[in-house]
Parts: C-alpha cells; sequence; structure tokens
C-alpha cells in the first residue's frame, strides 16, 4: 500500500527529528514490511509555477495531435507552450515547468523550437513531477484551488515521503490510514487521532428519510448501510488536495462522487460503492447470484455468474459483484444527480470467492478478504455523505439499514501463559500498555486480563494472539536467547535414519570416482520421455494443472529424463569430462492419479482417516541416476586416457547397491534408454533395483551425446535394509589355487558360467575370479579363464581333493551350461 | 706354524692386520668390500689359516698369540662394519637419487567429481541440528493438498493461499500439489509421533515462480519444528541465533520482525547482520495452537516452534552467489568449485 507521510501526520504526531528512515524502521519494528521510500518534491528544482490556459491551437499534419498553448503564468506577458495532452481547456489552471527548471530523473527544461513554435516550457503530469503514476494527461488544478504564478510545490504538496508498506494478510485493518497511524503511533508512543471519533459524533440531518432505497440481506453479509443523496452535482471537480492524497497513493481520479468513495476508503479502510440511485429498481440486496446471472462490470467485462457469487441486486437485476467491482448499468457518471452510497460487512470468504471466481482482484476484495472493522459501516457511510454533501451540493435523504450491529466480545487472557509462551517476564503494566495501543480495552484482576478486543481485530481469540501484540509493541528484540535442548526432560536423540546414511554415502562415493553432483527440475514431457524409449508404468506421468511450460508439464518418472538434457547442457557449454549423477525422487502414476481427502481441521482427525489420507498420496521413491559422456580415465603425462564404457556404469551401479549392504546379481536387460545389447540388471533377490550400460544409439543420436554415452540408476528405496553380518572364522591354512579355462558359446553370459563352477565347487571354495575372456576362438566360442582359491578351515587341503572338487566345479558348469575345459 | 718365532709369528699377523685394513679401506662399493672381508677374514685368509693351526703351537705362545689373532680379527671385522654402514648409505642414496620422479606433475588420473552445494549445506544443517537433539524428517514432493494447507491453517479461500503460488495435479479435484513448503512434513510428523518432538524437515519445495536471477520455481528448504513442554519464543530466539552462527560465523547476529504466517502465532521473519547489513533469512514463529490441535497435540501442556529458511538463498548470502540459476542448472563447473566437502 502506498502512504503518503503527510496523510499519516493528519493522526498521528511524527516527532520533529524523524527521518523517512526512522519512520520505516519504527513501522519494521512493529511487522510492517517497508518495500520502498519515495521522497517527493525535493527532486523539482527551479520555476515550476501555475499557469492559466489562455488560448489552445490545435497543430496539424502531425503524426499525433499536438497543441500549442498560450499561457498566463503570472509574468505579465503571455507564455507558449508546446502539448501532447489533450485533457484541457482554454481557462484551466495547469502545471508549467518554465525555461531552467529541473524535473525528476534530471530532465532540464529549455526554450527550443519544436513543431516550429517556440516552447517555452512543458505543461507537466503527475508522473513527470514525481508526485504519482499517472500519466494519461496533464494536471488540470479545480478553478479556485491555486492563483497564476503560485509556486507549484506549495499548490501540490509535492514535499513529502511515500512508504510502500506491506500488509500481511491477518491485518485487514492495517489498509488504511488509520490503521497503519496507529501502528505508527504505537511503535513511536506519540499520540494518535483516531479519525472515527469525530465520525461518531457527527449528525447527519435526513430530509426525506421514508423516500430513502431500501435495502435488505439475503445472504453473505452482517450489516449493511445505504445512504441516499440527492441533488448531485456530478460535475463537481474533486478538491485539489483529495485528488493529490488519491494519486499519492496510486489512485487516479475519475469524478467526484467516485474520488470521495476512494478517498474514505483509503482513510478510514471501508470500501465503499456509489450507484445511480435512479438506476436501482426498487429494494437493493445482498445476495448470492442465481445460475446464468450476468453482469458487465466497470472494466467493461461482461461476467456470468455462477451460485458461489455473492452479488448486489435490486428488484430486477444484478448491479454489483458484491464488495469486488461495481456494474456499468448503475455506474455514478455525467448525468447522474441522485447518489446511493452502500456501506456493508460482507463474510470475507464470499468476497474471496467473488475474486477467486471471476479471476478479479480489487482494493475493495483485497480488504473484504482479509477483514474490515464492522464499525465502519455506519463511521464510513457517515463520512462519505459528508464529504458528498460538502463537495457535490448534495441533499442527504436518509438511511436504510439491514443486518446487525456488532457486538463487543470478552476474551481472558492470563499474564503468566503470556510471559510463558514468549520467555519474557513482561510486567501487568507493560502488557496493559500494549493491548491498549492497540485499541484493546482490558481489567486486570491479578494474573488474568479481561480483554475486549477493538472491533477491527477479530483475529485476537487466544494467549498466542496476545502475545504477539504485546512482544511487538515492546519489540522482538527484547525476547532473550535460550535453548531448549539443554532443558527438555526427555533429552532427545538425533540420529540419521538408514536412508539418509544410504544417501550420504552414496553422494559421496560417486564424487569421489569423479561424477559431480546436480540437482535438476524434476519435469519432463511426454514426447522426451517416449523419445527415450519409456513404455507402460514407467512413462505414466503425473501432469501439471499449471505448469511453467509447455515444455515441462508432468513429473519425471525417471532422473534420466531430467539428468540427460543436463548432460546436453554441460557439453553445450564446452565442458570436458561430463560427469554428473543425481539422487532425487521419481513419480510414476501408475494407479492413475489418486484422490487424496480433505479432511476436517481444529481437531485431530481420527486415525483411520489419517492412514487412508497417508496412503492416497503416491509413493516417490528415491533414486540415483548418472551419465558419463566422455573419459572415465583422462589422457596425461601417464598415458592415454579411457573412455567410460557400460561396465563402468554397471560396477557403479552395483558398488552402490553394495554400499547399502546388499549383493546383487548382474542379468542381462533391455529396459529404456539403454542399448538393449548392452544393458544390465542389478536383482537383490528377486527385484531389479538398478539398470547400467550403455545409451541407446538412437538417443545418443536425438540428444547429440558423444558415442558410447553410458548411464546407470539405482533405486535406492528398493534396496532392502541388509541382514546382519556374521563373517565366520579366518582360516589360517594354506590356500590351494587353481586356474580353469573353459571354452563356452558366445551368448553364455560369463556369470552363469561362475555360478555354476561356484556351486559345483562347493563350501570349500573360498573364491572364483574371471581373470580372461578370450573372443578370437572361432566357430561362436569364447574362451573364460577363472581362477579358484580352495581353503579348508582346519588341514591343508590335499592336490586330490583339490583336483576332485576342480571337477566338480567344470562338470557342473559343462552341464549347466555346455562348457567345455580348454587345453 | 710351528718352530716359528714369537716375533715372526706377530709380524705375520701385522702383516695380514694391515692388509686387510688397507683392502677394506680401500673398498668403494658393497661388492669389493664383501671380497675384500672374504680375503682377510674369510676361511682361506692368513689370518683364518693361523687361528685354525693355533693349536699346533708351544703351549707357551698359544695365549699370546691367540690374543693378538683376536685382536687382529675383531679390528678387521669392526672395520668392515664400519664401512659396510658407510657403503651401504651411500649405495641407498645413489639409487634413490636416480629414482627421483616430479610429484608436482598433475594428479588426477579420472575427472574430477564434486557434491552439489545444496546437497554440502543439507548435510552440515543436519549434523548441526543432530547435535541439539532433532531428528531429520522426509516427506513427499507431491502432496496432499489437506496436509500443505488446512492441517496449517490456510483454508481455500484465504488470502494466506495465494501467497504461495502453487502447481497443481491435472485433475484439480486429485487436491494433489507439489509441496509448497515442507511444512506438510511437520504435519505428517505431529499426526505420527508424540512429543517431544525435535525434528528438522529438509527438502526440495516448488512454486510457480518463472526463473530468473533471483527466483527458482524448485528450491530447497529446511524447516525445523519443536514441541514440547514449556517451549518459549526465546527458545526459538535461541535457537535461530545457534544456528545462523553455525552457518555465518560467530559473529553473526539474528534477529526477528513480526510477521505473519497462518501456522504460526506470533510470527517472525528472522533476519541476520551479516557483512554489514540485515538480511532477510527466513520465517519463522510458535506453532499455531490450531495447528497443534489438528494434530491432536494438547495445547495445555505442549508448545512448540517452527522455522524455515530457503537453501538456495543461505548459499547465496553465504558464498556470495548473486545468481541462482548456477545453483539450479547443473553445471558441473560449479559442484566442482566446492569439490568433497568444501563451505
Amino acid at each position: 500500500m502506498l502512504v503518503p507521510l503527510s496523510w499519516l501526520a493528519e493522526f498521528v504526531e511524527i516527532p520533529s527529528n524523524a527521518t523517512p528512515e526512522s519512520i520505516a524502521e519504527a513501522f519494521v519494528q512493529v511487522g510492517f514490511e517497508i518495500e520502498s521510500i519515495r521522497r517527493t518534491g525535493a527532486n523539482i528544482e527551479g520555476p515550476v509555477v501555475v499557469g492559466r490556459v489562455l488560448a489552445v491551437e490545435e497543430l496539424l499534419g502531425h503524426k499525433k495531435p499536438i497543441r500549442f498553448v498560450t499561457l498566463d503564468c503570472g509574468e505579465g506577458s503571455e507564455r507558449g507552450v508546446i502539448c501532447g495532452a489533450r485533457n484541457f481547456n482554454q481557462g484551466d489552471l495547469v502545471i508549467v515547468a518554465k525555461p531552467g527548471s529541473v524535473l525528476p530523473g534530471d530532465f532540464k527544461i529549455a526554450s527550443r523550437m519544436t513543431y516550429e513554435r517556440l516552447s517555452d516550457g512543458m505543461i507537466c503530469s503527475t508522473r513527470e513531477l514525481g508526485l504519482g503514476d499517472d500519466h494519461s494527461g496533464i494536471i488540470v488544478l479545480p478553478d479556485g484551488s491555486a492563483l497564476v504564478g503560485e509556486d507549484a510545490r506549495e499548490v501540490l504538496q509535492a514535499n513529502d515521503v511515500i512508504f510502500d508498506i506491506s500488509i500481511n494478510p491477518d491485518r485487514g485493518y492495517a489498509l488504511s490510514i488509520r490503521g497503519l497511524a496507529r501502528e505508527l503511533a504505537g511503535s513511536l508512543r506519540t499520540s494518535f487521532l483516531d479519525p472515527v471519533e469525530r465520525l461518531r459524533a457527527l449528525k447527519l440531518e435526513p430530509t426525506a428519510p421514508e423516500k430513502a432505497t431500501q435495502v435488505k440481506i439475503v445472504s453473505g453479509a452482517q450489516l449493511i448501510y445505504l445512504q441516499s443523496l440527492v441533488n448531485v452535482t456530478s460535475t463537481a471537480p474533486t478538491p485539489l488536495g483529495m485528488r493529490l492524497r488519491l494519486e499519492k497513493s496510486g489512485m487516479r481520479s475519475i469524478s467526484s462522487a467516485v474520488d470521495i468513495t476512494n478517498y474514505v476508503m483509503l482513510e478510514l479502510g471501508q470500501p465503499l460503492h456509489a450507484f445511480d440511485r435512479s438506476k436501482i429498481a426498487g429494494t437493493l440486496r445482498v445476495r448470492n447470484s442465481q445460475p446464468k446471472e450476468q453482469v458487465k462490470t466497470l472494466d467493461g467485462i461482461e461476467r456470468s455468474l455462477s451460485k458461489e457469487n455473492l452479488v448486489i441486486a435490486d428488484d430486477e437485476k444484478v448491479l454489483a459483484i458484491a464488495g469486488t467491482m461495481g456494474g456499468e448499468s448503475s455506474e455514478v457518471g455525467v448525468g447522474t444527480s441522485e447518489v446511493a452510497v452502500e456501506a456493508a460487512h460482507f463474510d470475507s470468504l464470499a468476497v474471496a470467492k467473488n475474486a477467486r471466481f471471476q479471476r478479479l482482484s480489487t482494493e475493495a476484495s483485497r480488504r473484504f478478504e482479509r477483514f474490515v472493522d464492522p464499525d465502519l459501516v455506519e463511521l464510513a457511510s457517515k463520512r462519505a455523505v459528508e464529504l458528498l454533501v460538502e463537495i457535490t451540493g448534495a441533499t442527504y435523504i436518509g438511511c436504510v439499514t439491514a443486518g446487525d450491529q456488532v457486538k463487543r466480545r470478552k476474551v481472558d487472557v492470563r499474564l503468566s501463559d503470556i510471559n510463558a509462551l514468549i520467555g519474557y517476564q513482561y510486567s501487568a503494566k507493560e502488557v496493559e500498555e500494549a493491548l491498549t495501543l492497540i485499541g484493546c480495552e482490558s481489567k486486570v484482576e491479578g494474573d488474568l486480563f479481561v480483554v475486549t478486543p477493538p472491533t477491527w481485530r477479530q483475529d485476537l481469540h487466544r494467549t498466542a494472539d496476545f502475545a504477539e501484540e504485546v512482544a511487538r509493541i515492546h519489540s522482538y528484540d527484547r525476547i532473550p536467547l535460550s535453548l531448549p535442548f539443554a532443558r527438555s526432560s526427555a533429552k532427545p536423540i538425533g540420529v540419521l535414519t538408514l536412508r539418509q546414511r544410504r544417501r550420504r554415502s552414496v553422494t559421496a562415493f560417486l564424487a569421489s570416482k569423479g561424477l559431480s553432483e546436480t540437482q535438476n527440475y524434476p519435469f519432463s514431457n511426454d514426447t522426451f520421455i517416449k523419445e527415450l524409449g519409456f513404455t507402460g508404468d514407467r512413462a505414466k506421468t503425473f501432469r501439471l494443472a499449471n505448469p511453467l511450460s509447455d515444455e515441462f508439464p508432468v513429473l519425471r518418472t525417471h532422473i534420466l529424463q531430467s539428468l540427460l538434457p543436463t548432460a546436453v547442457r554441460n557439453i553445450n557449454r564446452g565442458n570436458q569430462g561430463v560427469a554428473i549423477f543425481e539422487i532425487g525422487s521419481v513419480f510414476r502414476a501408475i494407479d492413475g492419479v489418486p484422490s487424496t481427502k480433505i479432511l476436517s481441521t481444529g481437531s485431530k482427525p481420527d486415525p483411520q482417516a489419517i492412514a487412508d489420507l497417508f496412503a492416497s498420496v503416491p509413493s516417490q521413491p528415491l533414486m540415483v541416476a548418472g551419465v558419463i559422456a566422455g573419459n572415465m580415465e583422462l589422457n596425461g603425462w601417464w598415458g592415454k586416457g579411457r573412455r567410460a564404457d557400460w561396465s563402468d556404469a554397471l560396477s557403479f551401479a552395483m558398488e552402490i547397491v553394495e554400499l547399502c549392504g546388499s549383493k546383487g546379481e548382474v542379468g542381462r536387460s533391455d529396459f529404456a534408454p539403454w542399448h538393449p545389447g548392452r544393458c544390465a540388471e542389478i536383482r537383490v533377490g528377486e527385484k531389479a533395483v538398478a539398470h547400467a550400460g550403455e545409451l541407446h544409439p538412437r538417443v545418443i543420436e536425438l540428444l547429440a551425446l558423444p558415442e558410447r554415452s553410458v548411464a546407470f540408476a539405482v533405486l535406492i528405496d528398493a534396496i532392502p535394509e541388509a541382514p546382519i553380518i556374521h563373517p565366520g572364522a579366518l582360516s589360517t591354512m594354506p590356500p590351494a589355487i587353481q586356474d580353469v579355462a573353459l571354452l563356452v558359446d558366445e551368448n553364455v553370459p560369463s556369470e552363469s558360467v561362475r555360478l555354476a563352477l561356484q556351486e559345483g565347487a562347493g563350501e570349500l571354495l573360498e573364491s572364483i575370479v574371471l581373470f580372461d575372456r578370450y573372443e578370437k576362438i572361432g566357430g561362436g566360442k569364447v574362451s573364460l579363464a577363472f581362477t579358484m582359491t580352495f581353503r579348508a578351515p582346519e588341514r591343508t587341503l590335499t592336490a586330490e581333493e583339490v583336483n576332485a572338487l576342480r571337477k566338480k566345479a567344470t562338470d557342473l558348469a559343462a552341464e549347466r551350461t555346455g562348457a567345455e575345459l580348454r587345453g | 706354524m710351528s718352530g716359528k718365532s714369537e716375533e715372526s709369528l706377530r709380524a705375520e699377523i701385522e702383516v695380514g692386520r694391515v692388509a686387510g685394513e688397507k683392502a677394506l679401506a680401500s673398498a668403494t662399493d658393497l661388492e669389493t668390500l664383501k671380497s675384500a672381508k672374504q680375503s682377510h677374514l674369510g676361511e682361506k685368509s692368513a689370518i683364518a689359516k693361523m687361528s685354525q693351526s693355533l693349536g699346533s703351537l708351544d703351549a707357551s705362545l698359544k695365549a699370546p698369540i691367540g690374543k693378538v689373532l683376536g685382536e687382529a680379527r675383531n679390528h678387521l671385522n669392526e672395520l668392515f662394519d664400519r664401512r659396510l654402514a658407510e657403503l651401504t648409505l651411500q649405495r641407498d642414496r645413489e639409487v634413490i637419487e636416480s629414482e627421483r620422479v616430479d610429484v608436482t606433475l598433475p594428479l588426477r588420473r579420472n575427472p574430477q567429481g564434486g557434491i552439489h552445494p545444496l546437497t554440502l549445506i543439507d548435510q552440515e544443517i543436519a549434523d548441526i541440528f543432530i547435535g541439539l537433539g532433532y531428528r531429520v524428517m522426509e516427506g513427499p514432493e507431491l502432496e496432499s493438498a489437506w496436509l500443505n494447507f488446512d492441517a496449517l491453517n490456510i483454508p481455500a479461500d484465504h488470502p494466506a493461499r495465494t501467497m504461495q503460488d502453487t502447481f497443481f495435479i491435472e485433475p484439480i479435484e486429485s487436491n494433489l500439489v507439489l509441496r509448497t513448503h515442507t511444512s506438510p512434513t511437520q504435519i505428517r510428523t505431529m499426526l505420527t509421533q508424540d512429543p517431544p518432538i525435535y525434528v528438522i524437515c529438509p527438502g526440495r519445495t516448488f512454486r510457480s515462480d518463472e526463473l530468473d536471477a533471483t527466483h527458482t520455481p524448485v528450491f530447497s528448504q529446511v524447516e525445523g519444528l519443536v514441541v514440547d513442554e514449556g517451549i518459549s519464543m526465546a527458545d526459538l530466539k535461541g535457537t535461530l541465533d545457534y544456528f545462523a552462527k553455525q552457518i555465518f560465523g560467530e559473529d553473526v547476529v539474528a534477529r526477528l520482525r513480526p510477521s505473519y504466517f497462518p501456522f504460526t502465532e506470533p510470527s517472525a521473519e528472522v533476519d541476520i547482520f551479516f557483512n554489514g547489513r540485515w538480511i532477510e533469512w527466513g520465517g519463522c514463529g510458535m506453532v499455531n495452537p490450531r495447528v497443534l490441535e489438528t494434530c491432536g497435540i494438547d495445547t495445555a501442556k505442549y508448545s512448540g516452534f517452527a522455522f524455515g529458511m530457503g537453501l538456495e538463498r543461505t548459499l547465496m548470502v553465504r558464498h556470495q552467489v548473486t545468481d541462482i540459476r548456477a545453483i539450479v542448472e547443473g553445471d558441473l563447473r560449479f559442484t566442482r568449485r566446492f569439490g568433497m566437502g568444501g563451505r
């Protein structure tokens, strides 16, 4: 909210030594963030004065309409100025920057020839003077509001400070000068003059109450006041002071009646709406819309309404969207002579729904959504009547109300509870002072405070609410520091879970092996997922209802869907040795998109409802994946490097499985996005937990990756918790080492041969390692050479025993895999 | 040897001793030294031969000649040992010198890897809080709207919901969202565990902001939650001050500033004074009793505090990273600058 200091100063005493910064800090201390501080006026230099338009000459034949304006600036002679704006007439008072003046942005004004005329200065808009954003036309002063030749800075009250203050949703009352002035006074501990005190005493004299327009509430509001006025001079100009305040607050002057409602809203916080009373058929009512009703709102949009919309209607039609925006049919215009001013206390939720269903957020709806002081319904509408009578010469005929006046409530709060929650010993006097400053009335009975919160604070209900007020008014800086840990009787113990420990060790392992960790957005798109070859459950995505771009409308089902593009980005940036990995969640809509329930709040839902809710949220397992597109060993003084190949990827995957405490078995796989002939899976038990190998040639081509780039992926959450290891005794007997070379068909996996040898050799086999694979045999055969190490626990094996074990092993390998002993 | 006079025997020994002395001293490598020993102390050396025939000497000569022989042998042995030590040392020096390499050659045969700074700081923070007795809770990124909003006192149509630009899952009726904070993990914790609760909830969070130098739609948070008897705002402030000092340095000061969150009351922003200015670090407050009640926690007995901060922002402040894109784009040069455990 844009707030001029000059307006605040009407209600709060500003200390003489205050600076804009110290005022900003005072706001921050009580919880109002200052987005910006803008000083106005100080950067207007030189002769900027009020001038009267004596004559307007239209210059034709240019790209845009241009005027040559003759002015009286009180200098005894006329002054001619070129001007592009059109919102003024002969006789108007305007602001003229004379040559030699300097406007904000170091904009120096000088005499110059343009459009074949001498332009001897400039006629200014609000924006050019740095007083607001309006640049739709030049400033035209109301007649009689200034003298020709007068210093414009004085006339425009240009020397000011505009704070842009962000207001949190719980402080609707602070969306007003009144609310912010109270907060500032509370923070500065200076005096505050509440503008509504005068209004409470103000007596309006209705001239014809029986003729006032009737009003009733059907739904969606607690209280409404409808003030009726006649003899309105709709063309009466808005007083300059009011207009300047509106502009400094970021609003535009529209017409005196509308300006008055906006002014009262900014001053007090109560949104008002002025209807052309002659357009209201019968009784004005607040009600929910019926299906198929429509209204054309003031922004020119024809809006279809649903039963969720709260509207203002008369006997025949919808006139406005309640608390949000008025309608064109009852708009106050040039011909309006009768006005009805509506002030209501609408249900916050109803207005919030209006704003959401119509995608329309206005100054009014923002206030109603956050809660408006119900006491203002009467007071703000009186203020509007007062101003309408004064400014437009209207006659007040009377007021009709519907609904109930706000009832004050009392809350019991204990000093000791506040002090316990804050962790500071406030005195009863300090608490009472804080409560008074925010507008509460309180009665103290020992530890007990019986508090009557002000009407604008419907958020004050329990200890925590009052504790915040006390703590902020006395500054959070006063709260001491303590650590609960040392005091807790429970002596909490921190420890990482298995999953967290796995994540740490996998990360450290891969990084130490030369891979760099990345964290990528978990978004992808169906086309890409399909191009990578994912099918079935592995391609069932969750779709975003509101993606940021068409490039990323779905959640990834596999880490490689986001890691591969990152590999490509690295390559495109000329990074060498691209070896990257990511650990993160993957999302698969295997059972479609589930529906999750909205449970009740305020007390704990029943355990079954909670269990069902947790179960309805899709599981999102943790996966680690890596891509290596380049050398695993670099070229260097030691010799030539070595490209990463499928077996590097597979060994990373296997080591990750082992880091997680499991032994994996390797088997062939044809999963995407890998090369079907160069991809392996790792199983733990019956379950495949990892895949690794060379990427599919089509994928490599698609992404323009280096040839034979490799990748691995391990589903960390699928690896079971390992059982306790029982290492057994270590034999000190000598080992017997035997090498065997076997001929097998080249399609036989070496692991099948190894497993057969291992099983055949029995328990005395300590280890078996494949140390050579020789392919150039011919006849579709390969030679596999193994080293088998035998050892008995308590004796030395004889040569005969070892030969017999070796034979059992090769026999079983022959039976299972057709392996023949070689040579 | 028999029949020779004592003088001639002594002279013979002296000749053998002098010759041995000379040979051992002049040996310049271990091989010559060993053959010199062989010649002058070995079985066929003069001294050895004389020792072997000592028995044939007159009884009166045995003792004096034996003594002189022993002295000569000992002398030569000592000489040998000394020379052996000298020459071994010399040989070692020569060998080592000839095998010297340039140890300043480049070391890395493998590409350099690294741990992403978001992971490093996540681990650092987990360790800080584990030291304070907290546990680390994880929760799903794709989350129920009730856990992400309603249970945190953010009802539908409340202005606070629009404070957080949410990614919704299609169809909207699924009530599934990408969590906008890790607070639903706090709710999960409170719904399933009894106080005392001391946890942090780190993780990825999502808001539909376009990526630019200071915003990213996917970011990381760490939140903390304590629910116990007698927990106060002073505990919150003390915890955050400790946390800030651990992360940013001992001379850093944390302050609280009044603010608003639907799930805390009182609420505050936490600022840190770092490198000469106040920087907004995160949000915090005392857990709103309504949130505790929704989770079935007895508000007459327990109170709690919660806080949350962005890890990207924390990194940007501490490491003076000016563009958030460096953190999220996955350029391995960025990760490599942090190496295996830099901060």
